[in-house]
């Protein structure tokens, strides 16, 4: 990743494809046999950042898999599965959605003092 | 991009959660109706949903709802001794709808929780839209 941005810019990535993965399961919160989907947003972060998974040093060497989150996509264990089989548990994910939210808003926030920084070293406070 | 993504499910969601919402309005409404034979009264309308799954293939994340149709419920429909009724058989009976209204009630709060639900979630992607739109800027 870009190293102006660090960790930030994948995070927000990653953030932006998790409330992506909520809000399906939220849309679905009424389907019949939906299985509520989420991945682990640590893991994927170490991923995204290179750490983690397999190091590849030689061309011929086959790496870890891919860091899409879409692959590592898990389901759900719920607390109180419903009869028709679906497992989305309206409060949580909205508790979830939230949290996630915040988490993206603070990622935007660290970009934006990243960016005043720069400009601020590249005009000198002019 | 994701959060343009969130948008198209969450709207999917409104819609199906709407449509579902009508059909506890229209079920309410005829609930009362009656007719001479079994096969004239109405029936309850259920919407039927399915999550737009995409093939296992493509392993996209984000997939809407969709609404395979709407279904008339096979509950027989509730026969009332009435020989006054002008609609009423040789025997006497006339055929009310089969809607249930306890079940209608809990459809409706259910639709509608979604409904509030999907649609915070739409303005929250908005927000972080338009938060992501102004970065740098201030």
């Amino acid at each position: 990743m870009d190293p102006i941005f660090g960790i930030h810019a994948s995070a927000l990535l990653l953030r932006s494809q998790r409330m992506d993965v909520l809000a399906t399961n939220l849309a679905n919160a009424d389907t019949p046999h939906y299985k509520a989907r989420d991945f682990d947003f640590a893991t994927a972060l170490d991923r995204a950042a290179g750490r983690g998974g397999l190091r590849v040093t030689h061309r011929r060497h086959i790496g870890g898999p891919s860091s899409a989150p879409s692959s590592d996509l898990a389901y759900r264990v719920p607390h109180q599965p419903a009869v028709d089989g679906n497992t989305v548990e309206a409060d949580l994910e909205l508790a979830r959605f939230a949290e996630n939210s915040v988490a993206y808003q603070a990622s935007l926030s660290f970009l934006d003092g990243r960016i005043s920084t720069l400009r601020l070293a590249l005009t000198g406070g002019r | 991009m994701g959060l343009f993504n969130t948008f198209d499910v969450a709207g999917s969601a409104l819609s199906a959660q709407s449509l579902r919402l009508n059909l506890t309005a229209s079920n309410l409404a005829n609930m009362n109706n009656v007719a001479g034979s079994a096969d004239e009264v109405y029936r309850a309308r259920h919407a039927v949903f399915r999550s737009a799954e995409p093939t296992f293939a493509d392993r996209l994340a984000a997939v809407g709802v969709r609404v395979l149709g709407v279904v008339e419920s096979r509950a027989p429909a509730i026969e009332r001794f009435d020989p006054g009724h002008p609609e009423a058989d040789e025997n006497g009976l006339v055929y009310a709808a089969n809607v249930n209204a306890v079940e209608e009630m809990a459809n409706m709060l259910s639709a509608s929780r979604s409904y509030q639900s999907n649609l915070e979630v739409i303005n929250t992607a908005k927000q972080l839209l338009l938060r992501t739109l102004s970065l740098g800027q201030g």
